[in-house]
C-alpha cells in the first residue's frame, strides 16, 4: 500500500517537475497541463492498443505534450495574449482533441494489453513481489529524468532558461529572444506532463478524457510541499523536493480517500481538499513572511524602471 | 559608428494624451565617444535610449549602426552589440541565481546551445575578472545575487557587460538609485572600463557635475529635442553655471528641473 503512494507519487512526479519548470523558473503559469496529462494518456492508450513499440509509444506521447506547450507558447507570443489564458485555450481544445485521439469516445480501457506495468512485472516475476518491482522501476525512472533535468539547466540554454522566470529583461540585454526561450520551457514541460499521462494511464490500465481534470492544482500542491519540505537553490535538490512534494502530496491524497471516509469525505472531496490545502500552504508561506510565491513576489522589483516591464509592450508615464 | 536621423517618437497619437517625447532627433555617435546626457524629466533622454537599444520602436526616423538599417531590429538582436544598463540595479541580474550563473548567462551574447561551459576554468576566469571591483565578490561566486546590495550589483552588472565587449553601451542614470558613496564607486567604474577597453557610451545622468567631469562629449535634451551638443576643449571649459547660462540663453526659460538645479549644489 505505502509502495503504491509511492508508485503514484513517483509517476506524478514527472508532471510535477513540468509544473515547476512552468510556474518556478519560466515564472509562466501555464494551464496547458489539465490538457496535455491526458494526451500523453490517450496517445498512449491508442498506440498500445494498435501494437506499437513501447519505446515510439512514449516518444510519440513526449512530443505530443511539447506540442501542446508549444501552442501555448505561440499564442502566448504572436497574439500577446496573457499566459494564463493561453493555457487555457490549449487546454481546452485539447479535450475535444482528446476525444478525437481516442477515437471519439471518452475512455479507452487498457485490460490485458502489453503495457510497461506487465513488461516490468515479466521481468520480476519470482525476483520481487509486484508492487514492489514497480517501486524499483518508477524510482529509478524518476531519477533517471530528475537528473537528465538537472544537467539540462548546468547547460547555457538551461541556466538562461533559468533567468528567464527572474528577470526577462535581462536574457533580453544577453541577445536571447525571450519568445524561443518560451516555447522551449513550456514545450519542455508539457511533454513532461504527457509522458507522465503516458506511464499513468498504464498504471491505472485506462486512458480518460477527464484524467487531467485538476491536474494543474494537484501540481502546484505538490510542488509547494516540496518547497515546505527542503530549502535550497542547488538544481540537484530543486528536483528532489519535487518529487518528494509529489509523494507528499499522493500520501495525504490517500489519507483523504481511505480515512476520510470516516468524517463522510467522498472521493469527490478531493479536490477541495487539495483546493484547500494550496490555499493553507500560501497562508503559511505569508505568515512566514518569505513570499515564495512568485506571482506576488517578483512583480514588486521589475516594474520600478519604467519602459522596461514586459517584452515590447510600452509603458506609460515615467521618463517619455 | 552610430547615425540617428529625424528620429521621432509620439506616444498615443492621436489623443488627449498625446505626447511628443523625440522631435526629429539627428546625432552621430563616433567610435569612441564617451557621450554624457544631462536634460530635465521628460526630455526624451530614456526615450533616445529605448529607441536606440530596440526596447520601443520610434514613430518616425531611422537608426544606422556601421551604416546597417536597424531601425526595425527587435531589441534582443541589437542586444548582442548594444550593453545598456537601467537605474534600477535589479534589472542587470537575476536574484535567485548565483552569481557565477549570472556571469555564465552574460558571458557570450546570442542563442545559448546545450553546452555546459560552468568549469573550473570559466570560474578562475570570473574570479580573476570580479577581482578588479576590489569588492570581495571573488569570494562569493556561489551565493545568489539577490543577497548583495545595490551598488554590489551595479558593478557586477556594469563587469558582465563590459566583458561582452558591447560596441555601444547605454548607461541610464545606472547611478541614480545608488548612495553618494556606492554612485562615485561604480561612477569610477565606469570611467575606469570605458578608458581601458576603449569603449563607445552614452550616459543619461541627473547630476550636471558628473555630466561635465566624465566623457568627451556633452549633449543637452529638451522637450524632445537635443539643444546643446559640445566636445572637446569647449565641454572641458563648461561649468555647471555656464550650463545653465547657455540653456537660458538657447530657450529664454531657466531651467526648472528641481532634481538639476539640485544636483549640482
Amino acid at each position: 500500500m505505502i509502495e503504491g503512494i509511492f508508485v503514484e507519487g513517483l509517476i506524478y512526479g514527472l508532471m510535477v517537475l513540468g509544473v515547476f519548470i512552468t510556474f518556478r523558473i519560466l515564472d509562466f503559469p501555464d494551464l496547458t497541463v489539465d490538457g496535455s496529462f491526458p494526451l500523453g494518456a490517450a496517445i498512449t492508450a491508442v498506440m498500445i492498443t494498435n501494437d506499437h513499440g513501447m519505446g515510439i509509444t512514449l516518444l510519440v506521447a513526449f512530443a505530443g505534450g511539447a506540442a501542446a506547450g508549444v501552442c501555448t507558447a505561440l499564442i502566448h507570443n504572436k497574439l500577446k495574449v496573457p499566459n494564463l489564458l493561453a493555457g487555457i485555450l490549449t487546454m481546452t481544445m485539447l479535450w475535444s482533441i482528446n476525444i478525437r485521439v481516442l477515437g471519439n469516445r471518452a475512455n479507452l480501457p487498457l485490460l490485458r494489453r502489453q503495457t510497461i506495468i506487465s513488461d516490468v512485472l515479466e521481468l520480476t516475476r519470482g525476483v520481487l513481489p509486484r508492487e514492489w518491482a514497480l517501486l524499483v522501476f518508477f524510482l529509478l525512472l524518476a531519477f533517471v529524468i530528475k537528473l537528465l533535468l538537472d544537467a539540462f539547466f548546468r547547460t547555457d540554454l538551461g541556466l538562461t532558461l533559468g533567468a528567464m522566470g527572474d528577470n526577462q529583461q535581462m536574457v533580453v540585454n544577453q541577445g536571447v529572444n525571450p519568445e524561443l526561450l518560451k516555447i522551449i520551457g513550456v514545450g519542455l514541460s508539457n511533454a513532461l506532463v504527457a509522458l507522465s499521462g503516458a506511464f499513468a494511464a498504464q498504471y491505472q490500465g485506462f486512458a480518460d478524457v477527464n484524467l487531467g481534470q485538476g491536474i494543474i492544482i494537484a501540481g502546484l500542491a505538490s510542488v509547494m510541499i516540496g518547497e515546505f519540505v527542503l530549502r535550497s537553490n542547488k538544481i540537484f535538490a530543486l528536483t528532489l523536493r519535487v518529487l518528494i512534494g509529489s509523494i507528499c502530496f499522493r500520501g495525504l491524497m490517500y489519507l483523504g480517500r481511505y480515512y476520510g471516509f470516516y468524517i463522510n469525505l467522498t472521493p469527490s472531496d478531493l479536490q477541495l481538499i487539495t483546493g484547500v490545502l494550496i490555499i493553507v500552504l500560501l497562508a503559511i508561506t505569508q505568515l512566514r513572511g518569505q513570499g515564495r510565491w512568485k506571482g506576488v513576489q517578483q512583480q514588486e522589483p521589475l516594474t520600478v524602471a519604467p519602459g522596461t516591464s514586459d517584452a515590447g509592450t510600452p509603458v506609460d508615464g515615467g521618463e517619455q | 559608428m552610430i547615425r540617428i536621423e529625424k528620429l521621432s517618437k509620439v506616444f498615443h497619437p492621436g489623443t488627449v494624451n498625446e505626447n511628443v517625447a523625440l522631435r526629429g532627433v539627428n546625432l552621430t555617435v563616433k567610435e569612441g565617444d564617451f557621450i554624457t546626457i544631462v536634460g530635465s524629466n521628460g526630455a526624451g533622454k530614456t526615450t533616445l535610449f529605448n529607441a536606440i537599444s530596440g526596447n520601443q520602436p520610434p514613430t518616425d526616423g531611422r537608426i544606422f549602426v556601421n551604416d546597417v538599417d536597424v531601425t526595425r531590429d527587435p531589441e534582443y538582436k541589437r542586444a548582442r552589440y548594444i550593453g545598456r544598463i537601467f537605474q534600477d540595479p535589479l534589472l542587470g541580474t537575476a536574484s535567485n541565481m548565483a552569481l557565477e550563473d549570472n556571469m555564465m548567462i552574460c558571458h557570450r551574447k546570442g542563442f545559448k546551445g546545450l553546452r555546459i561551459s560552468l568549469n573550473g576554468r570559466m570560474r578562475r576566469y570570473f574570479r580573476e575578472q570580479l577581482v578588479q571591483l576590489e569588492m570581495g565578490l571573488e569570494d562569493r561566486m556561489k551565493d545568489n545575487v539577490g543577497l548583495l546590495s545595490g551598488g554590489q550589483r551595479q558593478a557586477l552588472t556594469l563587469l558582465m557587460m563590459v566583458l561582452s565587449e558591447p560596441a555601444l553601451i547605454l548607461l541610464d542614470e545606472h547611478t541614480a538609485a545608488l548612495d553618494p558613496k556606492n554612485a562615485s564607486l561604480v561612477l569610477k567604474l565606469t570611467q575606469d572600463f570605458i578608458s581601458r577597453f576603449g569603449l563607445t557610451a552614452m550616459m543619461i545622468t541627473h547630476n550636471m557635475k558628473d555630466a561635465i567631469e566624465y566623457g568627451n562629449r556633452l549633449l543637452m535634451m529638451d522637450k524632445g529635442e537635443i539643444i546643446l551638443d559640445v566636445e572637446g576643449e569647449q565641454k572641458r571649459n563648461l561649468t555647471v553655471e555656464k550650463l545653465v547660462e547657455k540653456f537660458h540663453q538657447i530657450r529664454h526659460r531657466t531651467l526648472e528641473s528641481d532634481e538639476v538645479m539640485l544636483s549640482d549644489t
